[in-house]
C-alpha cells in the first residue's frame, strides 16, 4: 500500500487531534491578526451608532440556545454594550422559545454588571418568554405591555419608566434579531411587512449566505454573520473607544484562521490522494485487462 | 495560570470533558451527560412555561380579579391537545391544530408574497441606478442572470433542451458557487463552536489565557 | 363529522377570516385580529409543549419499564428533569436555578454541538472531492470563502476579503434568491391548500 493510500485510510482520531491543536495553540499564544469589518456589519453598527438617548428603542431579540453561544453570545453582548454606552433604550427579549431565555439572562447579567449606573426598567428592559413564536412577533405590533404584561422579573410593564411612550413597533427604531434559526425571516415577514419596522440581524455562519438576498434588497439594515461578524462588531466598538468586554469573538479569530488552514490542507491532501489512487487503480486495471 | 476554584466551573468542565470523551468512542460517561442534558433542559422549559405562561396567562386571568372569562375558549381549545394521551380521544388534537395552522397560513400569505417574492424580484430588476459604474453594471447583470437561470434550473416541468437546457446549465454554476459558499460558512460555524468550548476550558477553567 | 368535517370547517373559517382581515382595515376586523393573535394563538401554542413532554416520557418510561439496555440512563434523565423542575419552583427561578442553566445545560449543549467541528473536518478530508466540474466549482468556492472570511486571508492577500464579499453578494446571492423565491411560492401555495382543506396532512396524514 502506497503513501497516498495509507493517508486516505488515516484514522480520523488524528484529524480530531490536529483540529484540537490548531484551535488550542492560538488561544494560548495569540497572534492578534487584524480584523477588517465588512459592509453588512458596518451598516448595522452605523445604524445603531447614530441613535441616542432620545431615539426610539432598540428591540434586541435573543433567538438561540446554548449550542450556538460561541457565535451569537458575543453579538448580543456587543449590541447591549453599544446601546448602554450610547444611552439608547434597549428592550431585550428572551426569545421565541423557552430554552433561549437563559441565554438572554446570562447576557444581560454580565453586561449590566459592567454598567452599574444603568438600571433595569430605566435604561433597559428584559422581557421574558411567551409562547406563540409568530404570534408574539405580531402581538408586539399591537401592544407590548398587554402582550407581555410584566418583564422577566415580574414587574408590570406599565410601571417601567423606560416603557413610557413605547407602545409597539412604531416606537421601535430597529429590531435586532440574534438568531440561530430562521426567525429573522419571521421578523421580516411579520414585523417589517406588517408593521414597517426596520430589522437587523446577527446569525450563525450557517445561515448567513442565505440572508444576503435580503441585505441586497435593503430589507435588512445590516448583518453580523458568525463569529467573524461578531469579531468585526467588537472591533468597531473598540475603534470608537466604546467598551467591548473581553472580546471573545476577536480572541477566537486566530484559532479560526488556523483551523481553516488545516481543513483546506486536509481537503487538498484528500483530493491529491484520491486522484493518485484512482490513477493507480485505473493503470492496474488496464494492465490486468492487457494480461 | 490559575485554575478556577469555583465548583460550578469544575462541574461545567467535567461535563464538557464527558461529552468530548465521545470523540474516542461511545461510552457511558458520554451517555450519562447526554441524558442529564435531556432531563435538565426539559425541566428548564417546564419551569419557564410555569412562570411565564401558566401563571400569568391561564391561572391569574381565570382565578383573580379582573377575571377574563373570554379566555376560557382558547384555553379549552388548547386543552384539547391533551387528547394525544388517549387512544380513544386523540382526534381532539385536530381542533387546536386546525385553528392555529390555518390562522398562521392565512397570516403568512400576504406578507410572504411581499417579503420573499415581490421585494426580491423588484431588487433584481435592471433599473438605471444599477448601471452607475462598469463594476456595478456587471454585478447587476450577473445577479439577474443568476436569478433567472437558478429559477430555470428548479423548473422541472419542461424538458431540458436547447436554450432552456443551456440556461439550466448556467443556473447550476451559480447554485454550485452558492453551495460552496454555504459549505465554507458551515465549516466556519462548526469551528467557532469548538473555539467557544476551548475558550471556556483554557480561560475559565484552567486560567491559562 | 366531529373527527374530520368540523376541524376542516374551522380551518377554512379561521383561515379565510384571517386572510380577508389583512385587506380590511376596519376597527372590527382589527379587534378580531388582535384577539386572535394576542389571546387565542398565544394560549393555544403554549399547550403544544405537551408534545415535548409526551415524547420524553414515552421514550424513557418505556425504556425503564422494559428494562431495555441502558435503562438507567433514562432513569437519570427523569431524575435530572425532576431536579431542575423542583429547583426552579423552590427557588422561584433563583440564582441556583440560573447556575444549573449556566453551568450544566449551557456547557452540555454547547459541547455536544462543538463535536461537529471534528466531524466536519474529517468529512472534508474523506468526502470533499473534485470529481467533476460542478464539484470542483463547489470545492474551489468553499476554499476561497474559508480562507477569505478569516483574518489570515486578509494577511495573505489584501484583496481576499473583498473577493469573498463579492462572491457572497453576487453569485451566491443570486442563487439563494432564486431558491428563496421558489420556496416562497411553494409555501404560499401550501398555505392556500391548508385554508381550502386540500392539504390535511398536518391533521394526521389524511
Amino acid at each position: 500500500m502506497g503513501f497516498w493510500q495509507r493517508l486516505l485510510q488515516l484514522d480520523r482520531k488524528w484529524i480530531f487531534l490536529g483540529i484540537a491543536i490548531v484551535v488550542i495553540i492560538p488561544l494560548i499564544k495569540p497572534l492578534g491578526l487584524p480584523i477588517k469589518p465588512t459592509k453588512p456589519v458596518q451598516d448595522l453598527f452605523n445604524y445603531i451608532d447614530t441613535l441616542g438617548p432620545q431615539s426610539d428603542a432598540i428591540f434586541l431579540v435573543c433567538d438561540f440556545d446554548p449550542s450556538l453561544m460561541p457565535e451569537l453570545m458575543p453579538m448580543i453582548q456587543s449590541i447591549l454594550r453599544h446601546c448602554l454606552t450610547k444611552g439608547v433604550p434597549v428592550i431585550l427579549h428572551g426569545g421565541l422559545y423557552p430554552a433561549y431565555i437563559g441565554i438572554a439572562k446570562m447576557a444581560i447579567d454580565e453586561v449590566a454588571a459592567e454598567f452599574p449606573e444603568k438600571k433595569s426598567g430605566e435604561d433597559y428592559v428584559f422581557l421574558g418568554f411567551i409562547p406563540g413564536v409568530t404570534a408574539v412577533i405580531l402581538a408586539i405590533g399591537i401592544d407590548i405591555a398587554s402582550t407581555f404584561k410584566t418583564d422577566y422579573y415580574g414587574v408590570p410593564i406599565d410601571s417601567l419608566p423606560m416603557m413610557y411612550g413605547i407602545k409597539n413597533y412604531s416606537d421601535i427604531s430597529l429590531v435586532v434579531d440574534i438568531s440561530g434559526s430562521s426567525s429573522p425571516e419571521s421578523w421580516l415577514m411579520y414585523g417589517q411587512e406588517r408593521y414597517s419596522v426596520n430589522v437587523g440581524l446577527g446569525c450563525t455562519a450557517v445561515s448567513a449566505p442565505s440572508y444576503y438576498a435580503f441585505l441586497q434588497s435593503g430589507q435588512f439594515v445590516g448583518m453580523m454573520g458568525g463569529m467573524k461578524g461578531a469579531a468585526e462588531y467588537e472591533e468597531l466598538l473598540a475603534r470608537k473607544g466604546y467598551p467591548a468586554g473581553k472580546r471573545p469573538a476577536t480572541t477566537g479569530m486566530d484559532s479560526q484562521s488556523f483551523a481553516h488552514l488545516l481543513i483546506i490542507l486536509l481537503v487538498i491532501l484528500g483530493n491529491i490522494g484520491y486522484f493518485v489512487v484512482r490513477r493507480a487503480e485505473r493503470k492496474a486495471g488496464m494492465e490486468r485487462r492487457k494480461r | 495560570m490559575s485554575i478556577s476554584t469555583s465548583i460550578w466551573i469544575w462541574i461545567a468542565a467535567l461535563l464538557t470533558l464527558m461529552i468530548y470523551s465521545f470523540l474516542y468512542k461511545d461510552n457511558p460517561f458520554y451517555r450519562l451527560a447526554e441524558h442529564i442534558f435531556m432531563g435538565l433542559s426539559l425541566g428548564y422549559t417546564l419551569v419557564i412555561l410555569w412562570y411565564d405562561y401558566i401563571i400569568p396567562r391561564i391561572y391569574q386571568p381565570l382565578f383573580f380579579s379582573p377575571h377574563q372569562w373570554s379566555l376560557i375558549f382558547p384555553i379549552l381549545l388548547g386543552m384539547m391537545t391533551f387528547g394525544i394521551f388517549s387512544k380513544k380521544y386523540n382526534w381532539l388534537i385536530k381542533y387546536p391544530l386546525a385553528f392555529y395552522v390555518s390562522a398562521f397560513a392565512a397570516i403568512q400569505i400576504p406578507v410572504m408574497l411581499r417579503s420573499w417574492i415581490l421585494k426580491q424580484v423588484e431588487a433584481s430588476f435592471l433599473t438605471p441606478d444599477k448601471f452607475s459604474s462598469v463594476f456595478n453594471s456587471i454585478n447587476a447583470i450577473l445577479i439577474f442572470v443568476g436569478l433567472v437561470t437558478t429559477l430555470i434550473y428548479f423548473y422541472f416541468s419542461k424538458k431540458r433542451e436547447h436554450g432552456f437546457g443551456a440556461a439550466a446549465t448556467v443556473g447550476i454554476v451559480f447554485i454550485m458557487v452558492a453551495f460552496g459558499a454555504a459549505f465554507g460558512y458551515t465549516v466556519m460555524a462548526r469551528i467557532s463552536l469548538l473555539i467557544g468550548r476551548m475558550q471556556f476550558l483554557i480561560q475559565d477553567w484552567l486560567g491559562i489565557m | 363529522m366531529l373527527r374530520r368535517t368540523l376541524p376542516q370547517a374551522i380551518a377554512f373559517i379561521i383561515g379565510f377570516a384571517m386572510l380577508i382581515q389583512y385587506f380590511i382595515p376596519h376597527p372590527i376586523s382589527e379587534r378580531f385580529y388582535n384577539v386572535i393573535v394576542q389571546q387565542w394563538l398565544i394560549i393555544i401554542l403554549g399547550f403544544m409543549y405537551i408534545f415535548a413532554l409526551r415524547s420524553f416520557f414515552m421514550h424513557h418510561i418505556v425504556k425503564i419499564r422494559r428494562k431495555k439496555e441502558g435503562y438507567w440512563f433514562s432513569a437519570m434523565a427523569i431524575v435530572a428533569l425532576l431536579f431542575m423542575l423542583s429547583s426552579g419552583l423552590i427557588t422561584t427561578r433563583g440564582v441556583f436555578f440560573d447556575s444549573l442553566y449556566n453551568y450544566m445545560i449551557a456547557p452540555l449543549q454547547a459541547t455536544m454541538f462543538s463535536l461537529l467541528a471534528f466531524f466536519i473536518a474529517s468529512a472534508a478530508f474523506r468526502a470533499f472531492r473534485a470529481r467533476n466540474f460542478q464539484a470542483t466549482l463547489l470545492l474551489v468556492t468553499a476554499v476561497i470563502v474559508m480562507i477569505g472570511r478569516v483574518p489570515i486571508g486578509d494577511y495573505l492577500w489584501k484583496g481576499m476579503p473583498d473577493l469573498v464579499e463579492w462572491i457572497m453578494s453576487v453569485p451566491n446571492m443570486a442563487a439563494m434568491r432564486g431558491i428563496r423565491i421558489g420556496v416562497g411560492l411553494g409555501a404560499v401555495a401550501t398555505a392556500m391548500k391548508i385554508i381550502l382543506g386540500i392539504e390535511r396532512s398536518y391533521m394526521g396524514g389524511e
